[in-house]
């Protein structure tokens, strides 16, 4: 009853809408509200949840996925998937590995050299979707399995095994695991670095989407893509920028990862590309394409980590884990899905 | 590479730089290095008492039947002792280095972990032991349990298990050896298969996938009839090695089956003849003694082995003994 009234006054109105409803727009509310949901929860059910050190700890879990699904989430917005995404992350890591301990590479060139092929690969996958109009979803299908075979494939053959380890002794390991994984102790609290590049990437990412030409562009081909290309939006550019910001994204995990750990394995990230999608659908974003929000992917991944985190420390049985994380994300989306229909009742 | 000094410095530049770029945090704030971000890694000796809960973080994946039975092992344990055992897992090394740190922030009494891919886990597993937590590691990752600061692993060494099922298969006779990996990024299974193939002599690997049975079945059977010399299979897993009996049997080949660990259609298998043997690790000890290890360790400050691993395994399961332990691999024990 209340909407339809508040739609005849928001439209026209250049006054602008009210605070209350000005929020109620935003994609990332109810995600918000989802995430403020299972913090109070877990905060009241266990005593370490909210410790510095149990703080640090879901933030680590949440940040590697955040970036991941700050960078699916604009891609989303664009009207596409990634699904070589997860892989991804394990592909770089594996291509710095090799070159810096079995090539005896600097580390900073191993890690330029994967930054090219994470790109070389984001652009393929774009260049194909766009030249051939084939789902994204088929294609970078095609890209995830090829990626799969190529990581463990290379991997046993040059090392004879599935995992390449002794960064840590490489050239140029000091510096650049500052940058990708070094600590930063508040308190108690140990802060990854990944959380850093969580936090940067996701205000660069918001920053992009809401102020700027490009940001408008995403939203118009993700909206509609003939009429994007009428008002003369370079669509084939901007898809493929976007399939080679989650594959930068990939690599900026992928070399958390391999810095912090010093080794990976060969089949690492199967399957993960189904999280970055999940928390960019957490965050607000629509499967369809066209609506969404960066923060709100990072709320999405912030949701998850809390959840997966929270559930260890009200020390659950293990066995109903996926079960437990399935129910809260559930309502976290159900809450979400709510704010959204008002969201979008009020917009049109 | 790893100098004290240079570690410093760059401990020096870090903070520098962050107290440029974060003023405002950087006063409350002190920063460290990647990996090696461990103050002492001398162990405090723990007062002798209390002893409450302990977290088992294992690589298995959830639903994995012979994961299942160490967490059994750790269960009945905690139970005889009246200790909580919290026991998560994932095969995700990263996702595992979280569920330590998870474990440090609880503050448990003791932690136990299963290390498929130790580097990963390392600065984790040094900071549970640089907070006054005792490690005990399990399964894998024998060779860096101690370095890491652990007081004991128990397990079964992957390398010399693999020779002895070789051995056994070369000693019945065999010619050619096919040896099946299950997990593409288990170190362990690469392991077994190399000390298999180094034992037995001559034989060739073989990719399946765990999750995919009707893949595995068909990629064996695919492979025994590719090949006819092949005259034994080896398979590394439980599930896999039903797969291998009945892709032998589709194929009519004449190859002898061999498998690692147990489970009721193994011991089934074994009583029809259709299997040699089971090289059994006896993994519920994997799950058990850790917990009393710990409970030892905390009440009385005592250590097992002198820093040389508990063997588990291999314990071999054949035609001789399967009757006496079917019941207790239907119980989940074994």
């Amino acid at each position: 009853m209340t909407t339809t009234t508040e739609r005849t006054e928001v439209t026209p109105s250049t006054e602008g809408p009210s605070l209350l409803q000005r929020l109620a727009v935003r994609p990332e509310i109810g995600a918000a509200l989802g995430a403020l949901l299972v913090f109070v929860f877990f905060s009241l059910i266990t005593d370490r949840f909210l410790s510095p050190l149990g703080i640090a700890t879901w933030l680590d879990d949440a940040s590697t996925l955040g970036i991941m699904a700050v960078a699916v989430a604009l891609l989303m917005i664009g009207g596409e998937f990634d699904l070589s995404a997860g892989v991804m992350t394990a592909s770089t890591a594996l291509v710095t590995a090799l070159l810096a301990v079995h090539a005896g590479w600097n580390v900073w060139f191993a890690l330029l050299a994967s930054l090219v092929f994470a790109l070389t690969v984001g652009a393929f996958n774009g260049w194909v979707v766009m030249r051939t109009g084939l789902p994204s979803f088929i294609v970078t299908l095609g890209t995830f399995l090829a990626l799969q075979g190529l990581n463990l494939g290379v991997t046993r053959l040059v090392t004879d095994t599935v995992q390449v380890s002794g960064v840590r002794a490489a050239d140029g390991y000091q510096s650049a695991g500052w940058v990708f994984a070094s600590t930063l102790n508040i308190g108690d609290a140990r802060i990854q670095a990944s959380v850093v590049w969580w936090i940067v990437l996701t205000a660069i990412a918001s920053i992009i989407l809401v102020r700027t030409k490009f940001g408008n562009w995403i939203f118009a081909v993700g909206g509609s893509l003939p009429s994007a290309r009428a008002v003369g939006v370079p669509a084939d550019r901007t898809k493929i920028l976007l399939f080679m910001g989650t594959a930068f994204a990939g690599w900026v995990v992928g070399s958390c990862n391999i810095l912090r750990f010093a080794s990976v394995q060969a089949n690492q990230g199967v399957g993960l590309e189904l999280h970055y999608i999940i928390a960019a659908v957490v965050g607000g974003c629509l499967l369809t394409g066209g609506f969404g929000s960066a923060i709100g992917a990072a709320i999405g991944a912030l949701i998850f980590g809390m959840a997966r985190q929270g559930i260890v420390f009200a020390r659950w049985d293990s066995d109903w884990f996926m079960l437990f994380l399935g129910v809260l994300l559930l309502a976290a989306v159900l809450v979400n899905n709510r704010f959204q229909k008002r969201a979008e009742r009020v917009r049109r | 590479m790893f100098r004290r000094s240079a570690e410093v410095a760059a401990i020096q530049r870090f903070s520098l730089r962050a107290a440029m770029s974060l003023a405002a945090v950087a006063a409350l704030a002190a920063c460290s290095g990647p990996g090696a971000d461990v103050v002492g890694t001398t162990q405090s000796p723990v007062a002798a008492g209390e002893f409450e809960s302990v977290a088992v973080v294992t690589h298995g994946s959830a639903g994995d039947a012979f994961w299942n039975v160490v967490k059994n092992g750790a269960e009945a344990a905690g139970k005889e002792l009246g200790v909580a055992v919290q026991y998560n897992s994932s095969g995700d090394p990263g996702q595992q280095a979280k569920l330590i740190d998870n474990a440090v922030a609880q503050g448990v009494d003791g932690l136990v972990v299963s290390m498929a891919n130790p580097e990963a886990l390392r600065p984790s597993v040094e900071r549970a032991v640089a907070a006054g937590i005792p490690v005990v590691t399990i399964n894998s990752g024998e060779g860096e349990s101690a370095k890491y600061g652990a007081f004991a692993h128990v397990g079964q060494s992957e390398g010399l298990a693999g020779q002895a099922a070789g051995r056994r298969l070369a000693d019945a006779g065999r010619k050619k050896l096919l040896c099946v990996i299950h997990e593409a990024g288990n170190i362990g299974a690469t392991q077994r298969c190399d000390g298999a193939t180094r034992a037995f002599g001559n034989g060739a690997t073989l990719q399946v996938d765990i999750n995919n049975p009707t893949d595995a079945q068909s990629r064996i059977k695919g492979a025994l009839e590719a090949d006819r010399s092949i005259d034994a299979v080896l398979t590394l897993n439980s599930q896999v090695a039903a797969r291998a009996v009945d892709a032998v049997r589709e194929s009519r080949s004449a190859a002898t089956v061999a498998t690692f660990d147990l489970n009721t259609d193994v011991v089934e298998a074994i009583r029809a003849g259709a299997l040699l043997f089971a090289v059994d690790q006896q993994q519920y000890e994997q799950g058990y003694l850790p917990i009393v290890l710990l409970e030892l360790y905390r009440a009385n400050l005592n250590t097992v082995g002198g820093g040389a691993p508990v063997q588990t395994g291999p314990g071999f399961v054949d035609a001789d003994n399967v009757e006496a332990v079917a019941t207790l691999v239907a119980q989940g024990t074994r």
